[in-house]
């Protein structure tokens, strides 16, 4: 399964609309999509109270991983794109 | 046949009525796994429905936020676990409660905005629920420009409410000071409180409003339109032949200043040519917040404000929570009298660290804006409060430190607490209760809760001597200011500047540009000697003209 571990890039962590953007990205894979704080407990990525509740802040460390299928790594790295870019800037 | 209320913000409006009703749900929900999921189905459905259907940018966000959470997959699983299928429900209640609780929680300990989501997950599962019951949620936001009629509004029905569409509001409850009136005059849009049997008239039909006279008349007559518009027309010509500072015709400069909750009424008092903010209620910015704003956060939401108004002057109110002003994170507790407990600056007995770190955002605020800016403390009952008070704000930088005069003990021990400070500012709203013994919201005491009252004004009085006697400035903050006569009363009681919304500002300087002080002396004299608030007012007229 692709993986891969970013830094939450957006000022205000992982929540309002950066959170929402990776929601929708995830959701639209086709594919399960988890993430989570490297070592605990990864959740839905397409889930928006999962998502929330992980409470990533700004500059903190996450790994994304998407389950294997068609296009999977394409999709981690739009992923990946999501997270790492400021969407507040 | 018309209606009749206590008209608390003037303007003449014609429009259609959309009506709020609140539905609540108190029997057990009978339900199975599949229906609950169902419900919870079209409640997303009509969320993205709604989402796709409004103009405004934010209550779209705010409602495709909303449908997105009711379509979570971790919802649906909790909920999965805690209802098992194929087993009927007696009542479904206690399992969505659970499931919901569990996120709940979680976005709760995380603060800031994700505790504001709390609020979101709650307003799905109230509708889950009254989905499940055949009932169907109240649409609160509005979505054209209509006549909001409510049986009361609370701030969190203003916020939730797009009040660019509001034309007027009119409610069945509440009293002059409610939330209600203070809104509508923030937004100058006419308003009616105390407005019984409001709630008959049906959505859609088309009423006139006349917050002057606090009548309502469904389906009016083009005569009834054109005879109160012009009416409405002529007051508001007097008000705005007269521009600048306010002055009254002797040319004794009166400090006209607005009231102001956030950054916009603060622009809106700048633009009304007010010589500063009167009173900054800082917990308007408190009051949706789940838990505490950082320093950070706080800083730039004061200098949002501070900035606002350029060089003039900007008088802050620390946190005046409690009461009908409920903050979430720090009136938690159950009281048996609120508007007796613990409220304002007594919040240091319970929560003494919040008001420590509001100082120092203050403070650091103040210090990075070039508005002149004093700092009050609301529910000072006692000189030693004072003292206190004023001690801890200076060690923040604070140069300008006054008082709240809201309860009878301050203002007849007024000499006392002015000793410990530089400047007082009589908050009539709550003094008015205070003295009169009466609940401002309730509207069957509406003839007791009159700032007009004798009583209120012989302990205006009092506070205004005691400050002319110390030689320090005094002025009123609440919603008195805004009636003109009342506020000639306040200039002839010693009142040395006068704060209100800023729709109101324009009105009342073109009033007391055709008086002089003496003839504010003599109203005032007339007044306090009256039996009482409707003779006040009366002699008052008859004095100065209406």
């Amino acid at each position: 399964m692709p993986s891969q571990i970013v830094t939450v890039a957006s000022k205000v962590g992982l929540h309002a609309r950066p959170a929402s953007l990776l929601i929708k990205a995830a959701a639209a894979a086709g594919v399960p999509v988890t993430i989570g704080r490297v070592g605990e407990t990864a959740v839905n990525a397409a889930s928006m109270l999962s998502v929330l509740a992980l409470g990533a802040k700004h500059g903190e460390e996450i790994e994304i991983t998407v389950a294997d299928g068609e296009g999977a790594d394409e999709v981690l790295a739009g992923l990946v794109d999501i997270v790492t870019t400021d969407h507040d800037a | 046949m018309s209606l009749k209320g206590i008209g608390v913000s003037p303007g003449v409006v014609v429009g259609s009525v959309h009506r709020i009703i609140h539905v609540d749900v108190t029997g057990p929900v009978p339900g199975t796994i599949t229906s609950v999921l169902a419900a919870l189905d079209a409640v997303a459905n009509d969320l993205e429905h709604r989402a796709e259907n409004i103009d405004l940018e934010l209550a779209k966000d705010v409602l495709s936020a909303q449908a997105m959470i009711a379509r979570d997959p971790s919802l649906e699983e909790a909920l999965g676990q805690l209802l098992i299928a194929d087993t009927q429900y007696a009542d479904v209640r206690p399992g969505i409660d659970e499931a919901f609780s569990g996120f709940r929680n979680a976005l709760l300990s995380l603060g800031g905005y994700f505790a504001e989501r709390v609020e979101d997950l709650d307003e799905i599962a109230h509708r889950t629920v009254l989905k499940l019951s055949g009932l169907e949620a109240e649409d609160v936001a509005l979505t054209k420009p209509s006549v909001v009629i409510a049986q009361d509004l609370t701030p969190a029905d203003t916020a939730a409410l797009d009040l660019n569409y509001a034309l007027a509001l009119v409610v069945e409850k509440g009293g002059p000071t409610s939330h209600t009136a203070i809104v509508a005059r923030g937004l100058g849009i006419p308003a009616i409180v105390g407005c019984a049997g409001a709630l008959v008239l049906e959505a859609d039909v088309t009423v006139l409003v006349d917050g002057r006279e606090g009548i309502v008349i469904p389906s009016p007559t083009d005569s009834e339109i054109s005879q109160r518009q012009e009416t409405e027309a002529k007051l508001r010509v007097r008000a705005e032949s007269v521009t600048g500072p306010g002055r009254l015709s002797d040319g004794t400069a009166i400090a006209l200043m607005g009231n102001a909750g956030n950054e916009n009424d603060a622009l809106s008092a700048a633009k009304a040519e007010a010589e500063g903010i009167g009173l900054f209620r800082t917990e308007l910015l408190f009051l949706d917040r789940q838990t505490e704003p950082s320093v950070d956060d706080q800083v730039s939401m004061y200098r949002a404000v501070f900035d606002a108004m350029g060089e003039r002057k900007v008088i802050v109110r620390t946190l005046d929570a409690g009461s009908d002003k409920p903050v979430p994170f720090l009136n938690a507790v159950d009281e048996e009298n609120p508007a007796l407990g613990v409220r304002g600056w007594r919040l240091t007995r319970i929560a003494n660290d919040v008001l420590e770190r509001q100082l120092e955002a203050i403070g650091r605020a103040a210090n990075e804006t070039s508005a002149d800016v004093w700092v009050m403390a609301p529910m000072i009952d006692t000189p030693a409060e004072a003292a206190e008070f004023a001690t801890r704000a200076r060690a923040h930088g604070i140069a300008k430190v006054g008082v709240m005069i809201e309860t009878p003990a301050a203002a007849l021990l007024a000499d006392k607490v002015l000793a410990e400070v530089d400047f007082a500012s009589l908050g009539t709203n709550d003094l008015t209760q205070y003295v009169m013994a009466a609940d401002r919201l309730d509207s069957r005491l509406s003839d007791l809760t009159s700032s007009w009252h004798p009583a209120v004004l012989r302990a205006i009085s009092q506070a205004a001597h005691a400050a002319g006697d110390a030689g320090k400035p005094i002025g009123v903050c609440g919603e008195s200011a805004a009636n003109p006569q009342l506020a000639a009363v306040l200039l002839g009681l010693g009142v040395t500047s006068l704060s209100m919304a800023p729709s109101a500002i324009a009105e009342v300087r073109g009033y007391l540009a055709g008086l002089d002080l003496s003839a504010c002396h003599r109203a005032a004299h007339a007044a306090i000697n009256a039996r009482s608030a409707e003779e006040a007012r009366e002699q008052v007229i008859q004095i100065l003209g209406a």
